[in-house]
Order: C-alpha cells, then structure tokens, then sequence
C-alpha cells in the first residue's frame, strides 16, 4: 500500500519533532550544571544554598564578580596564563611547521626512523613523564620560571601538531614545489613565501589545539611553579576554591568567569578546532 | 631533438654545483629540525628513559643515584603486591569500560541523531553539546564539586521532587563515588567522541543507504549493515583514544576525590601522584610510570595490530 503524500509529510514531522524532543531534553539536562553556575554567581551564597537552581530572588549580587575582578591575584593569575598560552602556541607552532616542512618535503636518509621517534612521543602524555619532567626541569634550573611550563608543554604537543601540519604539506602538489625551484625560490623561501601562506587553515587548527592545551594545564604549573604568583589560572582557580570555598557564590563566580573566555574562543575558531580534531574530515 | 653529451670539461663543476646542493640541503635539514628535535629529546626522550632508570632505585629526586639506592626490581614487586596499586588498575579498568559501554554508543546515537537526515538548526545543535569539552578539567571539576555535594544541586533537586529522599554524599561514599566521577567524565567527553562520529558519517556516501532503503531495508537493517560497517575506521579509532584516554584520566579525578575515599577512585595516575610524587618516592613513581607506559604501549601496539592496520593501508593508499 502507498502512504499518501499527507501522510508521509506528517511522518516526516513526527520524526522531527521526536529528534528535537530527544536533543533538547538531553541539551536542557546537560546545560543545568552550566546554568547552575551562572545562575549562583548572581545570588548570595544563602539563596544559592536553599534552592541551587533558581533565578536571582533579591537584587543581583555584582559584587560576586567585582570581589573577583578587582583582586590582583586573578589578574596575576591570568595574565600567566596568557603568557604561557602565548608561549605554547607560537614557539610549537614554529617547530612543529619546520619539522612537518622537513618530513614532507625534503627526501634524505633516515627521515623515516626521524619521524617514526617522533610519532613515537604520541604514546606519552605528560602524566606518565610528569616525574622525571620535573626533575629535568629542576636540573636546567627552570623551577619557578614559566619557560619550566613552556618548554615541556610545546615538546609533548609537538608530534601531534607534525602529524596534522606533515598531512597539509603532503597535499600541496610537487608541481608548485618543483616551478618555484626552477624559478631560482631556495627551499627556505619555498617555506616561507609559498607553503607556509597555503597552509593557513592548517596551522590555525595547530594554533587552536595549542591555545587549548597551554590555557588549561594544571598538572604542569603545579609541580614547576612554586611561587604562587606565577600561578596560571586554573591553579587559581583551584587557590580560590581552597580559601573560599565555603562561599559557593564567589567560587561559582571564578568558574562562570573561567567558562566564558572558552565558550567564546570555542565558537569564534570552531572550525579550526573541528579541523584540528578530526583532520579535516567534518565540514561545517 | 637529441641530448648532446656534455663536454668532460664541465663536469668538475657540475659536480661541485651538486655538492653545494647537497651541502644546502643538509644544512636546511639541519636548520629545521634540529630545534625541535632537541626540545623533543630534551622533554620527551630523556624523562621517558630516565624513568626506567630511576624506577631501579629506592631514590627522593636528591642526591644521586648511587649504588646503596639501587634496589633492582624492588620497587615493581612492592607496587604489584601493593593492594591500592591492584585496585586503582581495577579502577582504571572500570572507567574504561564504563567509557565503552555507555559514553561510546552514546556519542554514536547522538551524532547518527545530529549528523544527518534533515535537522534545522544543526550546527547550533553540534556547538551546544560540544561545549562541556571545551571547558579546562579544573573548570568540570570545581563546577561538579558543587552539584554533587551532600547540599548541592542534585540531592536539593531529588530532594524537592522525592519527599523522602535522604541527601547523598555522592563523592564522599566509597560505594558511590567512581560511579559519580564516571558520570562526569562521560558529560566532559562525550561531545569530542560524537564529532569524531559525525566527521566519519560525513565520509559515507548517501546513496548507498538510500539504495538499500529502496530494496526494502528497515532503518535498523540500514544501520546495522551499511552504516556501522562504513564507520568501522572511525568506530576502531574512538575505542583506541578512549581506552588510552581512560588510562592516563588525572586532573578531573584529582580534583574531584584525591582519589578517596579511602582509595576508591583511585586510578593509575593519581596513584602515582600520591605514592610517587607528594611523598617523593621518585624511584618508586617511576615504577609506576614505566608500568602505565607499558600498559599503554601493549594496548597500542597490539590494538593497532589486530584492529587498526586496514584503517592505516587504507589511508595509505
């Protein structure tokens, strides 16, 4: 029997509607802990506790945030966290695209035992190294100093970034390589003037995932930086939750502060971070 | 035209010419890798092997390494009869599949759900389920610190609905709290799981399902033989990156539970944390860093192996 045209059209908007009922409850669910945390920064720490999830009853609670954003100690942190960011991203990001440019484009012997030692480090994350790391850093007297955060940090995303930034390389046909060698280009200006310029896309995505690393590092900052003003946020975070932490208000300030810059970045270079994900393959 | 062959004149300084070649591109080479690979050696390379050496001393990180500290294989037997060590392995081995049981499929049904047929608003969709993932681990933590405790957002919450409902400590009861961290975990990673689904859905080809849908195939028939078996690379690769990822779980945990109570969130890492690091048995961290490398090294190397070569031909190809 054929369904009418009528009927399938209603089929059609069943299926919809039930998707959207799906996705929505699970996003509402999902969001509450989110909005829970907007929610209490607005509200005394009293209003907060008697019922966590409810609009503002009294007036808004600015002061919440001023507490936070007119102490030093925030600003300190932040700006640390800035520098450290900073660091990652543009010294791996200019390692990592030197190395990517050797091994997709330059032929010689041994480049493959090169690359595969590389590759090799993707089996390590920090946690598992984060001992003799410490130690290696005491014994180049970096102890206290933000390049003891820098430097390990860039070395362990840097095959990553080589895999993802080798891949974009490789795509670029020989033909550009080989006219621009017979136009005299030397291969260092092959690199700079033509492949690093086409390449854009894929060092944004690079950039981006660095960016995410750098800012979010915890385990590092704690073990390297001892001095607590050169703490980067989230060991600030975690200082604030610590002194204050009786004070859900405040402490759901600092959090709903440290959420937005993320949720903004996120959607500013989302497709850089999509890109840098899934290497290229989800489309917007 | 013919090639004329070159008088034997010129030959000294072709080949002269082809060693300054040769000489810039090694120099290039040179130029290029040698300050990544140093940083690479320096930070990656050396702690790594540096471990396996310390891991043979009973050693605090001060002084040297000498002869009265090395205690052989001491510090593996100790670590492997040590009955917190057995247990956080456990720990670590729940999560896992805890992670492939339900944080997988999960990600699968939302992004089969997100990522095709017709959805306004998809993108949007996407963005917001992402968004857990792109939070700092300190940021998910503190944030569930405060909704799980005995006053926080879930026990007021059941608690309004439920008139009988006693408030839990759901990350202060030892029977309650790895349940309650895997809870968090799959909130924080889900999304990343899902887009790497809808980045595989994207590669299969539509017409294939909408073939097999002419020929009468049921939706479950098409998921079942067309669509799961098309995402097989994309399936193989979330189970490897979940498993490794369950592995080296750290920052969330330690924030959240320290590991407690009383060991029972503890995991590999945050086992080495308190037993290496805070108490600065750095020979006996190192064991336990070289046992999770090792655990780590197996799991790839095999699952690579038996799963994932067709994946890696393929690209290849």
């Amino acid at each position: 029997m054929r369904t009418s045209a009528r009927q399938r059209s209603l089929n059609r908007f069943a299926g919809l509607g039930l998707k959207y009922i799906i996705l929505l409850s699970l996003i509402a669910v999902m969001m509450v802990p989110v909005a829970t945390a907007v929610l209490g920064s607005l509200r005394t720490t009293g209003e907060f506790l008697a019922q966590p999830f409810g609009l503002p009853q009294r007036e808004i609670q600015w002061q919440n945030y001023l507490g936070i954003l007119g102490d030093d100690a925030f600003w300190r942190a932040f700006l640390n966290s800035v520098t450290i960011t900073f660091g990652v991203m543009s010294l791996n990001l200019v390692l990592a695209s030197m190395l990517a440019f050797v091994f997709s484009r330059i032929e010689f012997k041994g480049r493959g035992l090169l690359f595969n030692i590389l590759s090799f480090g993707l089996l390590f994350p920090l946690v598992v190294a984060i001992l003799p790391i410490f130690i290696q850093v005491r014994q180049l007297n970096l102890i206290n100093s933000l390049w003891g955060v820098i430097l390990p940090l860039v070395a362990f995303g840097l095959p990553g970034s080589v895999i993802i930034l080798r891949g974009f390389f490789k795509a670029i046909p020989r033909e550009l390589e080989d006219a621009a060698y017979i136009d005299g280009c030397s291969r260092v200006s092959f690199f700079l003037y033509i492949l690093i310029p086409m390449a854009r896309p894929a060092l944004a995505a690079v950039a981006t995932l660095q960016i995410i690393s750098g800012w979010n590092e915890y385990f590092l900052p704690l073990l390297v930086l001892n001095d607590p003003k050169l703490w980067p946020l989230p060991l600030g975070m975690m200082q604030f939750q610590g002194q204050f932490g009786t004070n859900w208000s405040s402490v759901m300030a600092y959090v709903t502060i440290l959420m937005i810059p993320a949720i903004v970045f996120y959607i500013f270079a989302e497709k850089y971070i999509v890109t840098g994900l899934t290497g290229g393959e989800l489309k917007g | 035209m013919t090639v004329l062959p070159l008088p034997h004149t010129v030959e000294p300084q072709l080949v002269r010419d082809q060693q300054t070649t040769q000489f810039n591109k090694w120099l290039t080479i040179a130029l290029f890798t040698i300050p990544g690979m140093l940083l690479f050696i320096l930070f990656v390379l050396i702690p790594i092997f540096q471990s396996v050496q310390f891991s043979l001393y009973r050693w605090d990180g001060f002084g040297g390494l000498t002869e009265e500290n090395y205690v052989e294989f001491g510090n593996y037997t100790r670590l492997l009869n040590h009955d917190i060590f057995q247990s956080a392995v456990s720990h670590s081995l729940l999560v896992i599949f805890g992670s492939l049981m339900i944080q997988l499929p999960l990600a699968l049904g939302l992004a089969l759900l997100v990522g095709r047929g017709e959805l306004p608003g998809r993108k949007w969709l996407r963005t917001i389920l992402f968004i857990p993932y792109v939070f700092s681990e300190v940021i998910t933590a503190i944030l569930w610190l405060y909704v799980l405790h005995p006053n926080g957002l879930i026990n007021k919450m059941m608690g309004s609905l439920l008139p009988d409902y006693n408030s839990v400590g759901w990350l202060g009861d030892r029977n309650l709290a790895l349940i309650a961290i895997f809870a968090v975990l799959t909130w924080k990673y889900f999304g990343f799981f899902m887009l790497l689904y809808m980045a595989g859905l994207q590669g299969i080809p539509q017409d294939l399902e909408d073939a097999a849908r002419l020929d009468g195939a049921q939706e479950f028939q098409v998921l079942r033989f067309i669509t799961l078996p098309l995402l097989g690379s994309t399936i193989r690769l979330t189970i490897f990156l979940s498993v490794l990822g369950g592995f080296q779980q750290f920052v969330l945990v330690w924030v959240l539970t320290q590991g407690g109570p009383v060991n029972s969130t503890e995991l590999i890492a945050t086992y080495l944390y308190k037993f290496g690091i805070s108490r600065f048995n750095l020979g006996y961290g190192s064991a336990v860093a070289v046992v999770l490398f090792l655990l780590t090294l197996v799991f790839s190397l095999s699952y690579q192996r038996l799963f994932m070569r067709q994946d890696f031909e393929y690209e290849a190809s």
